[in-house]
């Protein structure tokens, strides 16, 4: 035994270790293939020992070979033996190489169940960290199941450590196996309020994700967060929560309004960047979420964007790019704001730093103007030709499209301008993006009825230096650029607005010369289709005899060429051909016959005005009863060795390449508008269309597109070269061209445009300028001058787009998220507590030690049995989970209600004020109301206790924190909701009276007494009269009839309670009012029906209009050294400490908290009055426990009417 | 989250991978490459941000990487996570290294890879920030030294210290920290 293990030492002494394997790698750089091969073989060999550490060097030796690419999945076993080894060295080492290459499917990971429980039960916490580490990375479907109980434990340990780690993990858990959600949630949710701050921190990351990917069910936590962030003072944790606060938002506005503040104070006090840039971005997010803007709402818009622009001032790269990244989410809401640094963001555009660069070209569309689109449209193409990399060419692309068609080309003065942008686009090299500025120059033809005869010059021009979009291959071969999608567009724009071209012939020329065959089939098919149209147009226009042997030249031109393209691979094509040939075969026979019309008989094809289709009119096509299109029409065949190319034109513009409808697209693959349009036409003109049709039958019947019997063979494919060579024989017929108009490649052609409006600018000489004008644009001869002079003003742009009937463009639409997120199945209702809890977690004990060999692997398949056996033991867990199940239930009721208390309370005012409008009219379900109130108000008393709790917790850390944690503490006091309480008025043996006054939010003159009655005899109360005797600074607002009071529609049954809004018209609100009242109301007596009369005396005290406002320290002196505060006045109040003084002050008078002295004898309060006085409260505490308050004020009696009220308070 | 953690250095040979989303060995490497050559054409003057593009994940996500002197430190996070923050959270890393190798250079990463895995599971957890708090990582790292040290008495483990390797160019022996910028260096713990 003794010699066994010596000998293993001296193996060991041998083998290399890892720095020994490192070493050796890099000795042998020539042939480092070799030298690894031959040390895998040596680890082989190691592996096979007996000697445990001999097996751990080994598979240490293979974590390094994974990171250096090579694949150690062969070794899953060995890995898992020296995981179970007992040693935390070994085990260390085992669980690195696990955590490096298992993945969920390891198949070996299912023996590994035991070996990971023991781990995790292990006494020594580093053991079990390693492990919970480990298996955060490899955890599976079956680990999370089998080992979720085991994990929950580790929640309750008592070592920090472990609970950190188990906490974190616990989000892994859920990922894999959703059902441990709902069981952990609550002990997770305890975890938010872990004494250890490493595992609140990690409870708020795991609900964080969780939140992030379904956040509604998460809503209810935001009062704990809330707490949280006012409270903590780790940048980390609260960065978190500010992010989560940003998902938590749009869900609910109430919320919203309730963080403007904190964050704002946060955004003014912290000095962490990260934090303010987090802040700033949940600000914004709020503000998104609150659409109707209050005032105080576009302060905080100002404050974001000003903090954002010293961000992007800034030197540090790093703070510009976010600075720019959280504009953009400010610039979709609030353009204006944004647009005030246009400066600083096209300043950007010019940066050295491309990620920088793309950040600001995001801001971009919302910076232009109709004023500098083609000075900032110029500046992007100078970019693109500067600019190396594809990926950053194809951004400026599509931005530049983006911020030219935005707000249906909105921006565009000049399309002329933009035409000549879209040519010189196309004629940039190396982009990927011909499709999109394809469809741009298609949309704007047919949108912009004035820009087609430009439109149609400009194609044509496009076509005949067609080759330049040829780019010749390694091999040789001739292949086009992604750019080639723009002769689709040319030649369709060319053939739709024929009429506009001055030489058809030529065009049609110019499209049978190019190198047509190499070009993808769409494109090849649009070109045949729109050959047919030209025809059709050069025919129509012919009159002289001279013309019309012209046209019958052509006629047999395009017969010949387009015959080879029947034969074309492309099905699309092929059909494009037969139809063209044999149409022109039924012209040429009508001509010779020299009977009919044969020309109106061809423009009938191609008549009918086009307008855009709507990007979702497709989809929204109503399907016709019966009509199942998953269904085969015919059978498959068996075996098509054919099939039709899918190919990569679409156009977004036009139809959206997505999944609803491929069985419709097919048909008109490469074609989107024109064919819908012209079916629809052809339901008009049928029987002209006879004729046709007649020609055309024989020619469907052969052909495949059009759906048949299956018996029909389809026509053997021609190869390609077949094709070729047909084409490239035909002769080459010349047609006398006007002088082409070469573009220069040197200088773009959109250039001119932009010279041209600079220099308008410069010369104010307007007449002298047109005739310059019309030099330059000697080619626009057909442009009049009336034409120029309309130029300025844009023309109009078509904006409506085609649907189906009865269908709209908004439409919802799903969220997208794909099947597989496993988030989706995360979206759990957490406080729906009717869910059955029938699915325990099932605990299943592996009874084979981990070590066993892998003949045993099906093992996890006979789980049913084992589950048997188990059955007791998760009958009792399951009565254990169901009392735990009941404690949750109730918590998180209390939650629920709790959330809607928390957000009303700070907006409580609003629901006030609707109250007013139906003051008096409403008839309230009494006995619903007094429950409602009843519970609201035990809530209130619970949760202000519970606010207390908090404060008082925080006293005693406060005195021990420095100077900038106070800062957060102070936003934290000014914070907590404003509930006022309710004051009792007078109260008699059957009616109690009570009521409370509240400010009417912008109405300084105005406050809103709610009055509760509450019926506390057996018999009903009715005929209630409320009237009180106006003063001459504060009157009741009445109607017209109620100069004697005003009566309450109420019947108060016994014990029920109702709440009745008053609005008072107060003139002077700096001082208390006292006004005298009555009510009056009938109820059953002894002896019938008696009268009953209560007088009281209502206060309506000055405190309500005043608003807690955050003023800094320094400010504060500023304003107290001032000379504005003349006004003074002392109170002294006994037994309440300081601390208690300033709570309830700044809850019910919206004091707040300034500062407070380092020894905590002494606190300075501030708050604002509705009229804009400022008021100064010092607070004392004397040596004798007496409080002493001086108050300070720009209103005499502003100052003394609040002192009053705190003496009243404090007394 | 956290997606990936990639430490290489200029010439793009990896040290350190570390993937909280699975993907085989090729892909590995062909993710570090493709991320080497995105990370090391850019100046050092630039924003440490980087579009991940179609490289892991999609446009969620975000390279976040630092350069100190001959090492790139990647992190491939979404956007859950705080830019700046993870900034600062290699910095972290990277002076807790400092810290256990004393003056960390390339070739304690090179050498010791394991350690380094060791030391980042004490940061970042199945790819979640586990801890940021410095002196606690380093107790902990301590510890499980220490608990290596009291077992190693048992098995006498070769002696890793380094011998001379006089093939390693003397310019990588320095991994200086540079000083931070300011924004960064505000976040406390």
């Amino acid at each position: 035994m003794a010699l066994t293990k010596l000998k293993g030492n001296l193996e060991r002494i041998l083998d290399k270790n890892l720095a020994d394997l490192v070493r050796g790698i890099r000795n042998n750089k020539e042939n480092e293939v070799k030298y690894i091969a031959q040390c895998i073989e040596e680890i082989k060999a190691e592996l096979k020992q007996e000697n445990i550490a001999v097996k751990a060097n080994a598979v240490a030796k293979l974590s390094y070979l994974q990171m250096i690419g090579y694949d150690i999945s062969w070794a899953g076993f060995n890995i898992i033996e020296v995981m179970s080894s007992n040693k935390f060295t070994f085990k260390r080492i085992g669980y690195l190489a696990a955590s490096q290459s298992f993945h969920q499917d390891t198949e070996v990971l299912m023996l590994t169940t035991n070996m990971i429980r023991k781990d995790l039960s292990s006494q020594n916490q580093y053991d079990a960290g390693v492990t919970l580490s480990g298996l955060a990375c490899f955890i599976n479907q079956d680990l999370a199941r089998d080992l979720a109980n085991d994990l929950m434990t580790l929640l309750s340990s008592t070592k920090p450590y472990i609970r950190k780690k188990a906490v974190l993990l616990m989000y892994k858990v859920f990922l894999s196996f959703p059902d441990a959600l709902r069981p952990a949630f609550p002990r997770l949710k305890e975890k938010l309020e872990d004494p250890d701050p490493g595992v609140q921190s990690a409870a708020v990351n795991v609900i964080c994700e969780l939140a992030r990917k379904n956040p509604k069910n998460y809503l209810s936590l935001a009062p704990i967060f809330f707490k949280l962030m006012t409270s903590s003072t780790n940048n980390w944790m609260l960065i978190k929560i500010i992010k989560l606060f940003g998902a938590l938002t749009p869900l609910e506005p109430r919320l919203g309004k309730k963080l403007i503040e904190p964050l704002t104070n946060l955004i003014h006090s912290t000095s962490a960047m990260s934090l303010l840039y987090e802040c700033i971005n949940t600000v914004i997010a709020v503000l998104i979420s609150i659409s109707t803007g209050m005032p105080s709402h576009s302060a905080s818009i100002q404050l974001c964007v000003q903090k954002l622009r010293i961000l992007i001032e800034d030197s540090d790269q790093n703070l510009k790019y976010l600075g720019l990244l959280a504009m953009s989410k400010i610039l979709k809401t609030h353009p204006k704001s944004v647009q005030a640094h246009k400066d600083l963001i096209l300043l950007c555009l010019d940066d050295k730093d491309e990620s920088i660069r793309l950040r600001a070209l995001d801001l971009l569309y919302g910076m232009v103007s109709k004023k500098n689109l083609m000075e900032i449209v110029k500046k992007l193409m100078v970019h693109m030709d500067r600019a190396e990399g594809t990926q950053y060419r194809d951004e400026l692309l599509s931005k530049i499209i983006e911020i030219c068609s935005q707000d249906n080309y909105h921006f565009i003065t000049n399309f002329e301008w933009y035409i000549s942008v879209l040519v010189d686009l196309s004629r940039m090299e190396g982009l990927r993006q011909g499709h999109v500025v394809a469809s741009q120059l298609m949309d704007v033809a047919i949108r912009v009825p004035a820009i087609r005869p430009f439109s149609v010059e400009q194609m044509a021009l496009l076509l005949e230096t067609s080759s330049g979009f040829a780019v010749r291959g390694i091999t040789g071969q001739v292949a086009f650029s992604s750019m080639c999608e723009v002769l689709y567009a040319a030649a369709w724009i060319c053939g739709e607005f024929a009429s506009h071209l001055k030489e058809p012939e030529a065009v049609l020329e110019c499209i049978l010369k190019s190198k047509v065959t190499v070009l993808p089939g769409h494109i090849q098919a649009v070109f045949i289709h729109n050959l047919m149209k030209l025809y059709a147009h050069i025919l129509h226009k012919s009159s002289t005899p001279d013309e019309k042997e012209r046209a019958q030249l052509t006629l047999f031109v395009l017969q010949e060429r387009l015959t080879p393209f029947m034969q074309s691979a492309d099905l699309e094509v092929q059909e494009r051909a037969s139809t063209a040939v044999h149409v022109l075969k039924v012209i040429s026979k009508l001509q010779d016959a020299s009977e009919g019309d044969a020309v109106n008989e061809l423009m009938q094809l191609f008549q009918g005005e086009l307008n855009p289709v709507a990007p979702k009119a497709q989809r929204k096509v109503p399907l016709p009863e019966g009509l199942d299109l998953d269904a085969w029409i015919n059978e498959p065949e068996p075996e098509s060795d054919e099939e039709p190319k899918a190919d990569g034109g679409s156009l977004d513009i036009f139809y959206k390449s997505s999944t609803s409808a491929p069985d419709f697209r097919d048909g008109y693959q490469g074609e989107g508008v024109y064919d819908e349009t012209e079916h629809v036409q052809s339901d008009d003109i049928r029987q002209r269309q006879q004729v046709r049709r007649d020609a055309l039958r024989v020619e469907q019947a052969n052909n495949p597109h059009y759906l048949k019997g299956s018996s029909q063979a389809r026509r053997s494919p021609s190869s390609s070269s077949q094709l070729l060579s047909p084409t490239e024989e035909i002769p080459v017929m010349s047609i006398n061209l006007s002088v082409p108009l070469q573009v220069s490649a040197s200088k773009k052609l959109s250039d001119k445009y932009l010279e041209l409006e600079r220099s308008k600018e410069a010369s104010s000489d307007s007449k002298k300028h047109r005739s310059k004008r019309d030099k330059k644009k000697k080619k626009k001869k057909d442009t009049s001058d009336e034409e120029e002079v309309v130029e300025n003003v844009a023309p109009q742009v078509i904006s409506t787009m085609e649907l189906p009937e009865g269908a709209r463009l908004s439409d919802s639409e799903d969220d997208g998220r794909p099947q597989t997120d496993p988030h989706r199945a995360l979206n759990i209702d957490l406080e729906d507590h009717s869910y059955p809890k029938e699915k325990p977690v099932v605990r299943v004990t592996l009874e084979p030690a981990a070590t066993t060999p892998p003949a045993k692997i099906k093992i996890s398949k006979s789980r049913n049995g084992v589950e048997g056996l188990k059955e007791e033991k998760a009958k009792r867990k399951k009565t254990k989970q169901e009392k735990e199940d009941k404690v949750a239930k109730t918590k998180g009721v209390n939650l629920n209600d709790d959330l809607d208390f928390w957000l009303s309370a700070s907006n409580g005012n609003e629901g006030k004020e609707k109250k007013v409008v139906t003051k008096g009219e409403t008839t309230i379900d009494e006995t619903a109301m007094s429950d409602s109130k009843k519970t609201v108000k035990k809530k209130k008393e619970t949760k202000e206790k519970k606010e207390k709790k908090v404060k008082k917790e925080k006293k005693e850390k406060k005195n021990t924190k420095d100077c900038d944690d106070q800062n957060n503490h102070l936003s934290e006091i000014t914070t907590a909701p404003v509930a006022i309480a309710w004051k009792s008025l007078v109260d008699d043996k059957r009616l109690i009276m009570k009521y409370r006054v509240v400010a009417v939010p912008h109405d300084e003159h105005q406050v809103l007494v709610p009055v509760q009655l509450h019926n506390r005899s057996s018999k009903l109360i009715h005929s209630m009269i409320f009237n009180v005797i106006d003063s001459s600074n504060a009157r009741l607002c009445r109607g017209q009839h109620e100069q004697d009071g005003v009566e309450l529609p109420h019947k108060l049954t016994s014990q029920s309670r109702v709440e009745i809004p008053f609005a008072f018209a107060v003139a002077d609100n700096t001082i208390l009012h006292q006004l005298r009242g009555v009510l009056t109301y009938m109820t059953q007596g002894e002896n019938g029906s008696v009268s009953e009369k209560l007088d009281f005396k209502l206060q309506i005290p000055s405190s309500v209009f005043l608003s807690s406002e955050p003023i800094s320290g320094d400010q504060f002196a500023e304003l107290l050294a001032s000379q504005e505060l003349l006004s003074k006045d002392k109170a002294v109040c006994e037994g309440i400490a300081l601390s208690q003084a300033i709570d309830r002050v700044s809850r019910e008078l919206s004091m707040r908290l300034v500062e407070m002295d380092s020894s905590g004898a002494s606190a300075s309060l501030y708050c604002r009055h509705s009229t804009g006085h400022h008021l100064c409260i010092l607070m004392k505490s004397q040596a004798d426990g007496r409080l002493s308050i001086y108050g300070k004020s720009s209103n005499p009696s502003l100052v003394s009417s609040v002192m009053e009220e705190m003496r009243q308070m404090f007394a | 989250m956290i997606k990936a953690i990639l430490v290489f250095n200029n010439h793009g040979k990896p040290r350190l991978s570390k993937f909280y989303q699975y993907f085989n060995e090729d892909m590995q490497q062909q993710i570090v490459r493709e991320t080497f050559q995105l990370v090391s054409k850019r100046d050092d003057n630039v924003c440490n941000f980087l579009e991940g593009g179609s490289l892991i994940g999609g446009s969620d996500y975000k390279l976040i990487y630092r350069h100190y002197a001959t090492l790139y430190f990647v992190f491939c996070v979404d956007s859950s996570e705080s830019e700046l923050g993870i900034l600062d959270l290699i910095q972290v890393f990277v002076e807790t290294l400092d810290r256990c190798f004393e003056n960390v250079c390339e070739l304690d990463l090179i050498f010791h890879v394991d350690k380094v895995h060791y030391i980042l599971n004490e940061l970042v957890m199945g790819g979640m920030v586990l801890e940021t708090n410095m002196s606690e990582i380093l107790s902990r790292i301590e510890d499980q030294n220490k608990l290596e040290k009291s077992e190693a008495g048992l098995i006498s483990l070769k002696n890793v210290n380094l011998p001379n390797l006089p093939n390693i160019p003397q310019q990588i022996k320095d991994i200086k920290l540079p000083d931070l910028p300011q924004a960064i260096k505000d976040l406390k713990f």
